[in-house]
């Protein structure tokens, strides 16, 4: 067992999270997923306020309570904070708080979560609030790189397609940006890394290369993450059909890849991965779905005191 | 150059080199701290520093430290001197505080500092230039962007 400490009383944003709790919170992950470390939830209830539906994220925390011998109650809304008419989100926080011992919020509306841990007495965790977190996603996908590579020091990622509005790429790079990264933003001109994304990350002596392309540097990298570009983005759709393409990882892509690059993704895949590369040794991203698994159990088990801190 | 003056006071309070224009918005802030007592304002004053300056006087009424650094959100350059009988008391330069509670909206929509009725916070950031972080999105912002709560 790992004998560090874990400073955070809720995960509501990669901000508040050190370097040693994130390492402290992957160890935990990983000895629950080699079976070494066995966090006993028995008699404790995740309270699972989804306001906003996201199914894998959801089932995520689900199997990982269950798992751990842990009970679920699961509250759908409709991504707004109130759930019924006349109830303030504080009223409905407050209540579930005396049914469960740890609360997993999900929203569309920005700082819910943080506005949360500060009116309950319970751990809360972000499940994603809008276009601002994901401390889950980026965590799961930190365990699942330091997994494949063996550390999180001085990898060479490459973060493809949507890097203007994908919020997963953003608390990704900010959550590797102190382990000496060399990063590589490939997307399309008007879907670029956001300013502040990449002046945060310059004052941290960060250092990124933005391309349009993904073969001028597949042979250099790591990590290749992926996400979807979606066609909402798009003001003309046959700008989409156009870019779409060049943006598609087929087998032909990868051809001159390292032999230890791995491809993530935060799923849902529509057709930016051809299939044909799922049976690669490159393809990692069912893989990094079940990782979430533990590395939610890890969340669950040390804010419950699942786990001896 | 002919200077136009706001007339001295007695006791009290003036804020001097608020930034041209923006002697309103201060008193906005500071709604309520001096209620019923006098207020002078002077507008457009010039001033070698800033080319246009405004200044505030509120008589009777000494402003707390606290008070003062509400107003450096939108005045980071005033100067704040409290008079007793007629002479400089204490002068001091407001200084922004860490944190900046309750005094601007987040300008996000989505922000639940808008859908719920509760306090705004933004924290301060120091390194890179003057910057407010909204506690809650995290959205960054700079002081031009934030819109000042009234009342
Ligand atoms: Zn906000």
């Amino acid at each position: 067992m790992p004998e560090r400490k874990f400073s955070n009383k809720h995960i509501i944003s990669m901000r508040d999270l050190s370097r040693e709790d994130m390492i402290y919170l992957l160890d935990i992950a990983e000895g629950i997923h080699d079976g070494s470390i066995k966090p006993d939830m028995a008699g404790k209830i995740a309270a699972l306020l989804f306001f906003e539906p996201s199914t894998r994220t959801c089932f995520s925390f689900e199997s990982a309570m269950k798992r751990l011998g842990g009970e679920t109650l699961l509250m759908k809304g409709t991504g707004s904070t109130s759930v019924q008419k006349g109830e303030s989100f504080a009223d409905t926080l407050k209540t579930i708080e005396r049914y469960s011992d740890i609360i997993v919020i999900r929203t569309a509306v920005e700082g819910a979560a943080r506005f949360a841990s500060e009116i309950i007495g319970l751990p809360v965790v972000n499940a994603g609030d809008g276009a601002n977190q994901h401390p889950t996603q980026a965590l799961l996908d930190l365990y699942s790189i330091r997994k494949t590579q063996g550390t999180l020091e001085n990898l060479k990622i490459g973060l493809v397609g949507d890097l203007r509005f994908g919020r997963t790429v953003h608390s990704l790079s900010q959550a590797l940006a102190g382990f000496n990264p060399e990063f590589y933003f490939i997307s399309p001109s008007h879907l670029v890394m956001p300013e502040h994304i990449k002046s945060g990350l310059r004052s941290l002596g960060v250092n990124f290369t933005e391309l349009q392309s993904v073969e001028e540097v597949v042979s250099e990298l790591d990590i290749m993450y992926v996400t979807r570009i979606q066609k909402e983005r798009f003001a003309d759709p046959e700008e989409y059909e156009k870019l779409k393409g060049s943006y598609v990882i087929n087998l032909e892509t990868i051809r001159n890849a390292k032999e230890n690059m791995k491809i993530l993704h935060p799923l849902p895949r529509v057709d930016e991965i051809a299939e044909e590369v799922d049976a690669s040794p490159h393809a990692y991203y069912f893989e990094q779905a079940e990782n979430g698994v533990y590395t939610r159990q890890a969340i669950l088990s040390i804010l419950t005191g699942g786990i001896s801190k | 150059m002919k200077q136009l003056k706001v007339d001295a006071i007695k006791n009290g309070t003036v804020i001097d080199h608020i930034p041209g224009g923006k002697a309103v918005q201060v008193l906005k802030i500071l709604n309520g701290k001096a209620a019923g007592d006098p207020v002078s304002i002077g507008m457009n004053l010039p001033s070698a520093k800033f080319g246009k300056k405004d200044i505030v006087k509120i008589e009777n009424h000494e402003l707390s430290v606290d008070d003062v650094n509400r107003i450096a959100l939108i005045a980071p350059t005033a100067t704040i001197t409290i008079i007793r009988d007629y002479e400089t008391s204490e002068k001091w330069k407001v200084e922004i505080p860490e944190v900046i509670e309750n005094i601007a909206h987040c300008p996000n929509p989505n922000c639940i500092t808008n859908t719920e009725r509760i306090p705004t916070r933004f924290d301060v950031l120091s390194d890179g230039g003057p910057g407010f972080m909204c506690r809650y999105c995290e959205k960054v912002y700079e002081a031009e962007g934030l819109k000042i709560k009234v009342g």
